[in-house]
């Protein structure tokens, strides 16, 4: 199971959260404002390896957490 | 299937050639079915289809194996229609026995909103010719004895829809099928062979790099299911997937006879039998991100509340076994098919939670396309270049979708 530290909360079963998403970042070599915004809206890194998140404490203190999750073990990293 | 069934069947592996006409990633059921399809719609042989594992060893080998029609959208139920109906002759086509048998599709509402939605598919679906018709809660017991009419005294059944054309097919038989009638008829298939690289030459696609050596290609389809982003990654192509493990279980055998495939979009799981007799169920995907296909005790808690609430019979039987595959899903729950823009280099994927049922009509479809070079008007709207255009095919009729 995987659980996640929150600031508030201390450690808590990843049950209690909202997954929000990866951060998203659009690489430098995408060019265009239309180009970029199509990649912004659309397309994911989808990271198999450590990857940046937010989540939300739906069922705890109802703030977001940024982490780094490990795509391959699905584990916490940091 | 595995290693041991590679060598069992009477085929003859080769080592991989320098070059072939067309190189397929991934021998799944939709490389193994459009290799299958270029050769004996299109007589396109000199074709590889490679696979990091074993044949079938990624999500062809990890579905609950329905095959259905009734989607939300008129582009989805023509395409999954056409999947029904390739799969009903697909056993006289191949010679391969692959278990196919039509049971019926159950899809249970619990709310009078469900019901409206059941209704406005069961009209949709009629008028792009799938069959799907309203029952009563009483036609529901009829077709599935075994179901508890006021679900556990929480989700009574009100009615729901209900789709003749629902079959079941044995996964690993399917692809199996596919591989032989391909290597029969001269295609290379590589498995254990990784591909490590896309070859480029200048902003064209012109072959892949495996372990094994460079092998150079006319044409490189992308047929990667949960890793597909990485494939996409060395030619520098975006792709909007996101891989999310879904997992599913069987139990112990239960009396043969169960009925139909029952489903419940309000519950969001899916029940049926295996032909061994097992009850196969799955649910949802998870809600995160991960390449990991470990069974999380979750699953098994709130699938099994699930399904008990209508099939309370189920309380008795044993989980025997749970897995989970990675699925590429897309943002709108629909595939992704055709030219991703680059030259040489083309893509099936986005088949999330509803690749399986989609296997003949997706792969009989890339192999025209690869083959004329045009897109069949069947999978005109499933092109990646719809996000751009801002023309998404969002389609709630899949079962592990919300």
């Amino acid at each position: 199971m995987l659980w996640i530290i929150c600031p508030t909360c201390g450690e808590r079963p990843a049950s209690e959260f909202r997954f929000g998403g990866e951060l998203p970042s659009v690489p430098d070599w995408i060019v265009g404002d239309e180009a970029r915004n199509v990649d912004y809206v659309w397309m994911v890194n989808n990271v198999r390896g450590v990857t940046t998140e937010r989540w939300f404490h739906a069922a705890g203190c109802r703030r977001w957490v940024t982490l780094t999750r490990d795509t391959v073990t699905d584990t916490v990293v940091a | 299937m595995n290693e041991f069934v590679e060598t069992l069947l009477d085929l003859e592996w080769h080592a991989p050639k320098k070059s072939y006409d067309v190189v397929i990633i991934g021998a799944g059921g939709h490389g193994l079915a459009t290799a299958y399809y270029l050769a004996t719609r299109h007589a396109i042989t000199n074709v590889a289809v490679l696979e990091a594992d074993y044949i079938g060893s990624g999500n062809s080998g990890r579905n609950t194996t329905i095959i259905r029609a009734n989607y939300g959208i008129p582009e989805s139920v023509r395409f999954y229609q056409h999947s029904v109906d390739l799969y009903a002759t697909l056993e006289d086509e191949t010679g391969a026995k692959i278990m196919h048998a039509t049971k019926g599709l159950l899809w249970l509402a619990h709310t009078e909103m469900a019901m409206r939605a059941e209704r406005s598919r069961a009209l949709m679906n009629q008028a792009c010719g799938a069959e799907t018709v309203m029952i009563t809660p009483e036609e529901a017991k009829q077709l599935c004895p075994a179901l508890d009419l006021t679900g556990g005294g929480r989700y009574p059944v009100l009615g729901g829809s209900y789709h003749p054309g629902g079959a079941t097919a044995r996964h690993d038989r399917v692809v199996w099928a596919y591989a032989q009638g391909a290597m029969r008829r001269g295609i290379d298939i590589l498995p254990h062979t990784p591909v490590t690289g896309l070859l480029r030459d200048g902003g064209r696609v012109v072959g892949v790099q495996t372990d094994a050596g460079p092998i150079s290609a006319g044409v490189v389809l992308s047929a990667v299911g949960g890793n597909v982003t990485t494939v996409a990654a060395m030619a520098d192509l975006r792709v909007p997937i996101r891989t999310h493990p879904l997992q599913a279980l069987v139990t112990n055998a239960y009396a043969p006879g169960f009925g139909p495939i029952v489903a419940s979009s309000e519950l969001l799981c899916y029940v049926s039998q295996t032909a061994r007799g097992q009850m196969l169920m799955g649910a949802e995907f998870d809600s995160q991100p991960s390449y990991s296909r470990q069974s999380s005790y979750e699953f098994l808690q709130s699938v099994s509340a699930k399904v008990t609430h209508l099939l309370p019979f189920l309380r008795d039987l044993r989980v025997l076994r749970t897995w989970a595959g990675i699925c590429d899903i897309s943002p709108d729950y629909s595939p992704i098919m055709g030219s991703t823009g680059i030259d040489g280099l083309l893509i099936t994927t986005g088949w999330g939670t509803w690749g399986f049922k989609a296997i003949p009509a997706g792969g009989e479809a890339m192999a025209e396309l690869i083959a004329t070079g045009t897109t069949p008007p069947l999978i005109a709207a499933f092109g990646l270049g719809r996000f751009a255009a801002d023309h998404a095919m969002a389609d709630q009729g899949s079962a592990g979708t919300r």
